[in-house]
């Protein structure tokens, strides 16, 4: 389990440029494995463009009261980007404005931003869709202060979607930390108590499962069913829906893959599970990831690559979604991440 | 030229094998990949049937293969070397099993 984020270690993946070399170096320059952008070349999506814009996804900073070993945010307690009360009014004036019906709330622990309730409540006046906030579960309970947080959502109706990385507490702590499994299957019992997950509460709870390791998420219908039959039986927890998320050699994640010299073998297998038909559906498509700061980008991936996007307007203060909507989406070889298999987004499989 | 006869990266070279046999390696893997489809078993109880006669077999190739697939499919190391056992005790107990025939012809063959 990583204890540090790369930056606080000044390990030199924290840096993204080292990261870009990496991926765009190697065994794609030497031609071993064929650059993303040629095989999307190969079914007419290159440049890859955005269709309709449906997802606004903010993240409200990288500080998180955990550090998850296959992190691409390189979040963690020692991270102190936090989106101040200035960038989220710009947010606001383009969540009252925007096509988008989903707004979604991401970090670190989006929660340990000293403005996250205030953002909620005035967010949530905006008539957005479906309003999520993706929450690391433990959150709830790490501090007195938080534990009121199930009411605070169900009062605001937000749509809760939860790490779970494994319904076993082996395979969580080794990805999480010690403590991480038990506490969180006490957050997920405490949205239960107050109707999340539950059949006709509206309150929705969806779980998001990544793979714990070098390896790619199997079928998303039989691990949901997997994880729904052992929290049920074990714990007697109900949620909605599970999405399987491929995790992309970004940050922490990939200097594992490098540290247990699985890269190259991980690569091949994202390669090779390349399927055409996730390019139409990828999640750069339909969403613009906005950074604590205020940036701009086509999805979190290129926020944490800090690969801006290729249009004249690149941050929240200029928004304007016509200009924003004619841009090519930026891509490199950790796009093969979300077009493998049966495809990856934050909501799970796209294809 | 690999140090080893087993090279790990031969492994991704698996489907070429059809190249020098286009029929028979295409039957093979048509063959193969509807075995692996769910059926009357499920496809993570056939995940585990292949890791435990992968060792009996004892094909490494296999071996990481399907401990990658029952990585995929949630599966537990536990449930894993359970099955692992389970292929053990088959065939120490194929072993074993002959030494029924040993008795019968030690028996025969003493006064």
């Amino acid at each position: 389990m990583a204890t540090k984020s790369l930056k606080a270690k000044g390990d030199e993946l924290a840096v993204s440029n080292k990261q870009l070399e990496i991926l765009n170096g190697g065994i794609f320059a030497e031609g071993e494995l064929p650059y993303f952008k040629d095989k999307i070349n190969e079914i007419g999506h290159f440049p890859l463009r955005p269709a309709k814009l449906e997802i606004l996804q903010i993240n409200v900073g990288y500080m998180c009261n955990q550090v998850c070993e296959h992190c691409h945010v390189d979040a963690g307690p020692d991270r102190k980007e936090i989106m101040t009360r200035e960038t989220m009014y710009q947010c606001l004036d383009v969540i009252r404005n925007t096509g988008a019906h989903t707004l979604d709330l991401t970090g670190g622990a989006p929660e340990m931003n000293p403005d996250f309730r205030w953002f909620v409540e005035e967010a949530a006046k905006a008539g957005i869709k479906d309003f999520i906030v993706r929450s690391n579960l433990t959150i709830i309970r790490a501090n007195k202060k938080y534990y009121d947080l199930p009411e605070f959502f169900k009062k605001h109706n937000v749509h809760v979607i939860s790490s779970m990385p494994h319904y076993t507490r082996g395979k969580t702590d080794k990805q999480r930390g010690d403590g991480v499994f038990d506490k969180s299957i006490k957050a997920l019992q405490e949205l239960n108590a107050v109707g999340y997950g539950l059949p006709g509460s509206g309150l929705r709870l969806d779980l998001v499962y990544n793979p714990s390791g070098a390896y790619l998420p199997g079928d998303q219908m039989a691990l949901e069913a997997d994880f729904k039959k052992a929290l049920k039986e074990d714990f007697d927890i109900v949620f909605h829906n599970l999405f399987a998320i491929t995790n992309l050699p970004i940050a922490r994640f990939l200097d594992y893959l490098i540290a247990s010299e699985n890269y190259e073998d991980y690569m091949y297998a994202l390669v090779e599970a390349y399927n055409p038909a996730a390019v139409e559906n990828v999640m750069c498509t339909n969403t613009i990831s906005i950074s604590w700061d205020g940036w701009l980008y086509d999805c979190d991936f290129n926020q944490m690559l800090d690969l801006k996007v290729a249009s004249k307007v690149k941050h929240i203060k200029d928004y304007n979604e016509d200009i924003l909507n004619d841009r090519n989406i930026i891509i490199s070889q950790h796009c093969y991440g979300c077009t493998a298999g049966a495809g990856s987004s934050c909501q799970g499989t796209v294809a | 030229m690999a140090d080893t006869y087993y090279d790990p990266k031969d492994l991704r070279k698996f489907g070429k094998i059809t190249e020098w046999s286009e029929e028979l390696g295409t039957k093979f893997f048509d063959y193969y990949g509807s075995v692996f489809e769910e059926g009357a078993l499920s496809a993570r109880e056939k995940s585990l049937i292949a890791l435990a006669v992968s060792h009996v077999v004892k094909c490494p190739y296999c071996i990481d293969a399907y401990t990658k697939d029952g990585l995929q499919k949630g599966i537990t190391k536990e449930e894993m070397m359970e099955a692992v056992h389970v292929g053990a005790a088959i065939e120490s107990g194929a072993t074993l099993v002959h030494g029924v025939q040993m008795m019968n012809k030690y028996n025969k063959l003493s006064m």
